[in-house]
């Protein structure tokens, strides 16, 4: 029986760690292909010019209006759900502390939307664009990218806000505050890393998602200029090239893959280092 | 309270509840939306046609949403099988037998693979699994598959979603007092008793949303599985043969839809099923997680 208990353990202890251990390998094994496979194609034209005429037979370019595309569209999209995330998210932790069946129903909310596939806000961005009269367009996809990532905005930084000492609110409160200085002025402050994190990761989702642009920013071999403009992204740029029956051109696919891979790995990398350096607690 | 104040109050405080209610109302008009869109299809066939006929040709005028809907919960369904076993093991070895600095190094691990687009995931998948499910897998069965296959969307799906329930599942884990594992472990049982004996049975509705909003993720993903599935649309119980689900519907005939009668409001009756099926598989499984937490 002692054996047969002492074995039991031994298994699974094995085994739990096996499983933890595969995970650092998928992921190495998924970078390590991904960089194989397009790191010869990686050339800094690729990065610094535009597709010229004959780029999808397999001619001269790069693919520079992707990544602007890309960064307009999530710097605008990020800056959007900035400017709603941020009060609301500051709402909830100070107008609503005393009301904890309200925000706990808010919270509730806010994550199952935070389950809606982006797909669908690719859909209703793009029936609103049709309605407005509007084409493919910057604009249009920074706004749909918008309504996509401010959920994250406003629960990320929501996690990090109501770790905030009740006593603190008080304080403030006590002192004569109003309940909207104790929201810009104290929890602003106390709860900065968990607004660059929230920034950093609502970014890094807006940069990688290409279901929600797929309708909206349309596809364009310029780097767009104006907001009417339709954009080209990133991810877009991948999927369409790895179509390609031309294999230079899906090979370029494989380097976008490396650049696209690289600035997502540098903003989750810099949203940890960033968290725990404006971090105010000594907790983590 | 100075009469500067008393505005900036006013205005900032108004601001607040006006962006908060906006996006609170999100989800219902994105409802409203695509049920006011999709309206003109229910006039040339019923709900239950659209839902369960088989026959998808639009140029004749003809929406049976069924294999796209059996396609997408085969998919689903077989990245859960996948998953679900790697999910739970690893969240017991990291929130029990790790060490601290294992756990300071996986939780970067967990957080960049969830970072990573669906595209990449989708470029890993057509370079990596379709290949083996093709030339490996399919000649050991005996048979003739490209690859672009339905076992092929479930093998990269599961990728893409071990981190997402993996992080449920650890915070779940989390809340176990530690109490409760030494109060069994001085009753004599052996660590991997005091897990299966009492850190799971505590945790049982988390492990059972976490995988319920799992698979609501999976049923939504778009691109990834758009990439490696093949897109045929058809029924079939081989998950070595192409399958065609829901979001890559969508995905793939936004092209054509403003150019063929009734297509689009068709499409924008697939996002409000994927819109409804996931927010109610979100709503409940939710619902339990808070449960829970308040007791």
């Amino acid at each position: 029986m002692r054996r047969r208990k002492r074995i039991e353990e031994l298994f699974f202890k094995i085994l739990t760690g096996l499983a933890c251990y595969s995970l650092i390998l998928v992921l190495g094994y998924i970078i390590l292909i991904i960089f194989k496979k397009g790191i010869n194609m990686l050339t800094l034209d690729m990065i610094i010019t535009a597709p010229t005429g004959g780029y999808y037979y397999g001619g001269e370019g790069g693919v520079l209006n992707a990544i602007m595309g890309s960064l307009y569209i999530a710097i605008g999209a990020t800056v959007i759900a900035m400017i709603f995330g941020v009060p609301a998210a500051l709402f909830i932790n100070s107008h609503l502390q005393h009301k904890p069946r309200m925000q706990g129903f808010i919270r509730y909310l806010l994550d199952a939307l935070w389950g809606i596939p982006s797909i669908v806000y690719g859909a209703f961005g793009f029936m609103v664009m049709i309605m407005m009269g509007m084409s493919a367009s910057l604009l249009a996809g920074i706004i749909t990218v918008a309504f996509l990532i401010t959920p994250i905005v406003i629960r990320t930084f929501d996690e990090v806000l109501c770790t905030i000492p009740r006593g603190l609110h008080e304080a403030a409160l006590s002192l004569g505050s109003t309940r909207t200085q104790l929201a810009f002025k104290v929890l602003w402050k106390q709860g900065f890393s968990g607004f660059i994190t929230a920034v950093l990761l609502a970014f890094g989702r807006g940069i990688g998602d290409a279901a929600s642009v797929l309708f909206t920013a349309g596809y364009t071999d310029l780097v767009p200029q104006y907001l009417d403009e339709p954009a080209a992204t990133l991810p877009l740029a991948i999927f369409f090239q790895l179509g390609s029956p031309i294999p230079e051109v899906r090979n370029r696919a494989y380097a976008a893959g490396i650049i696209l891979t690289v600035i997502v790995l540098i903003i989750s990398v810099s949203a940890r280092l960033m968290s725990r350096k404006f971090s105010k607690t000594n907790l983590n | 309270m100075s009469r500067r104040k008393a505005i900036i109050q006013y205005f900032s405080q108004g601001w607040m509840m006006i962006a908060l209610f906006v996006i609170l109302l999100l989800p219902l008009i994105i409802g409203i939306a695509l049920t006011c869109k999709s309206g003109p299809i229910f006039r040339l066939c019923g709900l239950d046609e659209l839902l369960f006929s088989s026959i998808w040709k639009p140029t004749g005028g003809q929406f049976g949403f069924l294999p796209f809907i059996l396609s997408s919960l085969y998919v689903t369904i077989l990245s859960f099988i996948f998953s679900a076993p790697v999910c739970i093991l690893a969240a017991i070895y990291l929130t029990q037998f790790a060490s601290k600095r294992l756990i300071s190094f996986m939780l970067p691990v967990i957080d960049i693979l969830a970072g990573i687009p669906s595209v990449v995931y989708g470029m890993w998948g057509i370079l990596i699994v379709v290949p083996f499910v093709g030339e490996s897998l399919a000649p050991f069965f005996n048979v003739n598959s490209s690859g672009y296959t339905i076992l092929s969307g479930g093998i990269v799906l599961a990728v893409m979603c071990i981190p997402y329930v993996l992080n449920m599942l650890i915070e779940s884990f989390k809340t176990v007092p530690n109490g409760l594992v030494e109060a069994t472990l001085s009753l004599g049982a052996t660590k991997w008793e005091s897990i299966k004996h009492s850190v799971l049975r505590k945790c049982s509705t988390g492990i059972i949303s976490a995988f319920g909003l799992g698979l609501a993720k999976a049923f939504g993903e778009t691109l990834a599985v758009m990439m490696v599935v093949g897109n045929v649309v058809q029924i079939s119980g081989n998950p070595l043969e192409a399958g065609y689900p829901l979001p890559a519907l969508i995905a793939n005939n936004y092209g054509e839809m403003l150019s063929i009668p009734m297509y689009d409001s068709a499409l924008m009756l697939a996002s409000l099923i994927l819109l409804v099926i996931v927010m109610l598989i979100n709503l409940f499984f939710r619902y339990l997680i808070y449960k829970t937490q308040k007791r």
